[in-house]
Formats: C-alpha cells, structure tokens, sequence
C-alpha cells in the first residue's frame, strides 16, 4: 500500500491505495465519493469520466498511483456548495437529459469537457465528442438538446422530442 | 485483477533499469493494458508507467522533414499537434473516444500491435522508423503478426518517426461497439511509390497490400485500386465474413484514394 494524494474538487484528500486499485475505486471506495459511477469497467461506456489535471478520462482505466498528485474533479464539485446545479446540470433537468441518470456523472463530465474546448459545438460535435458515453434510457436525443441549451443555443429545432 | 508493484520513473533510463524485472511490464496510456489485466489475461508483477518521462512526450519536426512522436505521446496531444502531417492527426483523432485519446499513446498502439488498431497501419503506411531506448527498427520489420512485434522484452519504443507524404488518406470502418477497425486502410503517396497498409482484416495483422500498392505507384487513382484481395487468411468473427473483409480492403482502399488524391 502507498499514499495517494489527489485534489478533488480543489479539497485536498489522501488515502491508501495498492497498486491495483482503480482510480474509479479509489474515489469511490477509499474517498466515499459515490457520485462517479462504474458503469461496464471495460472503459466502454463512460459512466466513470472525470477529469485528471483537466482532462477528461475514464477512471476505471486508470490507476490511482497514476493520478497522485493531480487535480480530480468529479460530480460532486460541479453544483454550488448550496446545491444549486450548474448550468449544464439545469439544462440536463429542463431537458430531460436523463431517465435512471446512471451515467449522467460521466455525461456531464464530458460535456463540461467538450464546452471547455468547443464552448458553441454543433449538433454533430456533441454526437461525435459523447461516442465513448453510453446511455441506455435516453436514446441521447434530450442529452444532446441539453448540451447545446447549456452552451447557449436554441435547441427549439434540433433533435427529436 | 491481480496486485503488483507500481513505478512512474521520470527518465528514459529509469524505465529501462525498472523494467529489467522478471515479469514487469511497461505501461502507456493503459487503454488496452489494464481492461487485459482486469480480465487477468496478463498479471505482471510490476507495471512501470511511462506517462512520467517528459522526454518520451511531443510532437516535432525532425531534421530530414519527418514528424518525430515521443512514445509517450497521447492520441489527443497527436491529433492537435500533428499539423504537419494531416492524415495521421487525423488517425490519432479517431481512435476510440475523446477519453481514450486523453490516455492512450503511441508507443502504446504499436507495442500491443492489436490486429485491429489504427495506429499500426499508420505506421507501416507511412515507413514509419520505430525507435526504442536500443535502437531504430523500420515498420517493414517491426510487425510481426497479431499483437507480435520485433521489441524485445523490456525494450522501450521512445520516439516514432513518420515520412510526411505527398498525400495520404486514412479509411477505418468503425467496429461500432469497440470503435476499433473493422478494416482500416492507409494509403501514402511518397516520391518514390505508394503505400497501402491494411488493418482489422488479417489473421496476421496489419500488413501491406502490394498488389495495390504497384497499380497505384503507376496510376494514383481510384479507378486503379485491383480487385478485392482473396479471403484466405482474412478473420472471420461474429462482425464480419473474411469475404466481407476482404470486400472492404478494396472499397476503403479507393475511399483513400479518392480522399488523398
């Protein structure tokens, strides 16, 4: 075992790991940080995506000792301390970006990676950049209204109801 | 998946010393690594990660015009920064998803050599020099079969150095669940000849299809790609027939073309 040290959601947190330990686990299981889900543990689905020094990776594939000393953020860090949701979080609920909402950690945080970089994608964009999100309720057509709503744009005319 | 023991060395030399090792095993992005170790189809006793070595990361221009790739280069750092050479940016920019660019790297894609990766047949397209911390091995030698290549054990791929063509054109057909290729094919127009590698379609692996490499080098177009390589030795899965796959050799390898050309 050795000590992982992460900032996540810009608190500083440390915890043991081994090796193996996942750093999907480690949020999980070692932090008690639940919202990050593990959806198919085969880094197919993307219910595990958080964001490492930034950048949007699938934690289930990657180690936490891989991630000492890096800057974690999660869902837990996207409402206000208050509980109010953040932008992309309302656009979810006023669009009905969810059903189950088990993969809506991972949704939302690669969409907040895709808005950091893209801040006015196309419809196209959001479509391509969620490739590695599966959802299994929504069929993606309110997920991507959401994403474009919370961008800025008028979704009035794009994808189905 | 089983425990090991975990290293992140900062230098090139480090990682060569940590990987001496009975049983150790380097570490890229771990996008393929660590889903095989989960399944317990591989259990080093120790993982070296190499994502620590700032001099194994980047993209530059070498001095003879190539694009050089530091091994530890992800996928995402490859499509932005490879403007050099737009085709293999766009390779890099279409494997897996935006997660797995962010981890996946180079050196990584063509140490496990997956029959089916986007980024051996890149490489072999292109002639590309693969060059590790002992020396310098040419695509046309590096690939040996599926998930075999000429690396020896603890051998580390440093830096890969791709010829920038006259024109090239990268065609993959998305396995849509694994988004790996179903058949990908790179086709590279250099000064001296055409390059057509193919992946995804043969039970060994990436490999070059000469018979359309002549008639392209000839007439580079569409129009001159020949007729579907035979079936024999194609895979054959639940996805596709190996007559499917070899009907899709020909039919990317002129979506190339067109594109390239």
């Amino acid at each position: 075992m050795s000590q992982v040290k992460l900032t996540v959601n810009g608190k500083e947190m440390s915890g043991d790991a081994e090796g193996r330990t996942l750093l999907s686990t480690f949020l999980r299981e070692t932090l008690g940080m639940t919202g990050t889900h593990v959806g198919c543990d085969t880094s197919q689905c993307g219910a595990c995506v958080v964001h490492v020094d930034g950048v949007a990776v699938k934690s289930c594939t990657m180690l936490a000792m891989e991630a000492d000393g890096a800057a974690v953020s999660t869902i837990e860090g996207q409402a206000a301390d208050d509980g109010t949701l953040n932008t992309l979080q309302q656009a979810f609920q006023d669009h009905h970006g969810l059903q189950c909402g088990f993969c809506t950690p991972g949704m939302i945080m690669s969409a907040a990676d895709l808005l950091k970089s893209n801040p006015k994608p196309s419809e196209a964009e959001v479509r391509h950049h969620l490739e590695g999100n599966i959802c299994r309720c929504t069929g993606y057509h309110n997920i991507v209204k959401a994403i474009m709503a919370a961008s800025g744009q008028d979704v009035s005319n794009i994808a189905a109801e | 998946m089983y425990n090991f023991e975990f290293e992140k060395p900062s230098t090139t030399a480090d990682a060569v010393a940590a990987l001496a090792d009975e049983d150790a095993s380097a570490l890229g992005g771990g996008q393929t690594l660590l889903p095989t170790m989960k399944q317990r189809l591989a259990s080093p006793s120790k993982v070296v990660s190499l994502t620590g070595i700032s001099e194994m990361q980047g993209v530059c221009m070498g001095d003879d015009g190539s694009v050089c790739i530091g091994g530890a280069t992800t996928h995402a750092a490859v499509a932005a920064g490879a403007s050099a050479y737009p085709a293999l940016a766009a390779l890099a920019g279409g494997i897996g998803d935006p997660a797995v660019r962010a981890r996946g790297t180079v050196g990584g894609s063509l140490a496990n050599n997956d029959p089916a990766a986007c980024y051996p047949a890149g490489a072999l397209g292109s002639g590309a020099t693969i060059v590790t911390n002992a020396r310098e091995i040419a695509a046309d030698d590096y690939f040996q079969g599926m998930f075999t290549t000429a690396l020896d054990e603890g051998e580390i791929i440093t830096e890969v150095r791709f010829p920038v063509p006259e024109a090239a054109n990268y065609q993959k057909f998305e396995q849509p669940a694994s988004r790996f290729a179903l058949v990908g094919v790179y086709v590279a127009k250099y000064a001296d000849g055409v390059r057509v590698a193919v992946t995804g379609a043969s039970e060994e692996g990436v490999h070059r299809w000469t018979a359309a490499e002549e008639a392209l080098s000839a007439n580079f177009s569409a129009d001159a790609v020949p007729a579907a390589p035979g079936a024999d030795g194609m895979i054959a899965d639940l996805h596709g027939t190996a007559e499917y796959r070899a009907h899709l050799v020909a039919v990317l390898t002129k979506r190339a073309v067109a594109a390239a050309s």
